[in-house]
């Protein structure tokens, strides 16, 4: 079986093609998604793509929130489907509280884009079972909201229960990718909810899928093996 | 038609650097004696009918869900007579 793999766009969405190609480039079907239909069309899960719906309005992620698709999504989700949010999806997943916290202004302001050095600290979700945990990768960031923040007793839950799923790798210099971006609470990049099939990063594996364009490296391309072995062997 | 104002602010304990920004930018400017500046965001929200408890209650509760995040953000809501 092939696996379907649906890719909303939300207006204001700028990752959507990239995500499907990266998709593609996988092994699965990618599957376009629009924010105002709830139907889903079957898909066996749904990556939220980076960008700046609503051109980040309110808050980032806070009207797409609300949009007919996220209802499905939401409910899905609870019922096991994997999701992935990436940037601007990350922040849509925190506004609809599938995930914990909230994302800030960068405490250096500047929007940052650049290859960022992350380590993945657990290969226990959908979305990271081909990684190894502790194992470095470099993926492109870019962002202005990235800041990752939650109260002291969210954070030590989500140390405690193995929910920080990439942290940026401080072990380096700057100029080779190396350091905390944006300010997040203890370097957190991504996060995943108690059962593992939701993810959300603010860096963007859909990037660095082929050795052709993007960063040359491929180190994004095992979010999407990943979750497409567990959806074949299930 | 009566108005009510929703403001939004960051929590204390959150770190505003937009409002540490402008703070650092008044010296500069000939704006002496301000130690600190917090950035918030306030809604004026023109209310059709009646601002009754019920009415009061509804906006609230669109300040909780919607125009505030609670993860990060406090909100006030007040009557402009």
């Amino acid at each position: 079986m092939t696996a379907r793999i649906g890719v909303v766009t939300f207006p204001g969405t700028l990752d959507d093609r990239d995500t499907q190609r990266a998709v593609r480039l996988a092994g699965a079907e990618a599957v376009p998604l629009w924010h105002r239909d709830k139907d889903v069309l079957g898909v066996d899960a749904v990556v939220l793509p980076g960008g700046f719906s609503y051109g980040d309005y309110l808050r980032a992620g806070a009207i797409s929130r609300f949009s007919p698709v996220m209802a499905t999504v939401i409910e899905q989700a609870h019922a096991g489907m994997p999701v992935l949010g990436i940037c601007n999806g990350f922040q849509v997943l925190c506004e609809a509280h599938l995930l914990p916290g909230a994302m800030l202004r960068n405490t250096g302001l500047h929007f940052v884009c650049r290859d960022q050095k992350l380590r993945v600290e657990t290969a226990g979700t959908a979305w990271t079972a081909e990684y190894e945990a502790g194992q470095e990768i470099s993926i492109p960031l870019k962002n202005i909201d990235g800041r990752y923040t939650a109260d002291e007793r969210t954070l030590d839950e989500l140390e405690a229960e193995g929910r920080v799923a990439f942290r940026y790798a401080t072990a380096g210099a700057a100029a080779d990718g190396y350091g905390n971006p944006n300010g997040s609470l203890r370097d957190i990049a991504g996060i995943s909810n108690a059962a593992g099939n939701v993810v959300g990063l603010m860096p963007h594996p859909e990037h660095a899928v082929e050795p052709l364009t993007g960063t040359g490296r491929t180190d994004g391309l095992a979010f999407f093996t990943s979750v497409i072995k567990k959806l074949v062997s299930a | 038609m009566a108005r009510v104002v929703v403001d939004v602010m960051l929590k204390p304990e959150i770190l505003d650097p937009q409002g540490q920004a402008v703070q650092r930018a008044l010296p500069r400017l000939g704006f002496e004696g301000i130690s600190d500046v917090r950035q918030g965001k306030r809604f004026e929200l023109e209310v059709e009918g009646p601002v009754d408890e019920a009415a009061l209650a509804r906006i609230r509760e669109m300040a909780e869900t919607f125009l505030a995040n609670t993860v990060i953000e406090d909100f006030d809501v007040k009557v402009e007579s």
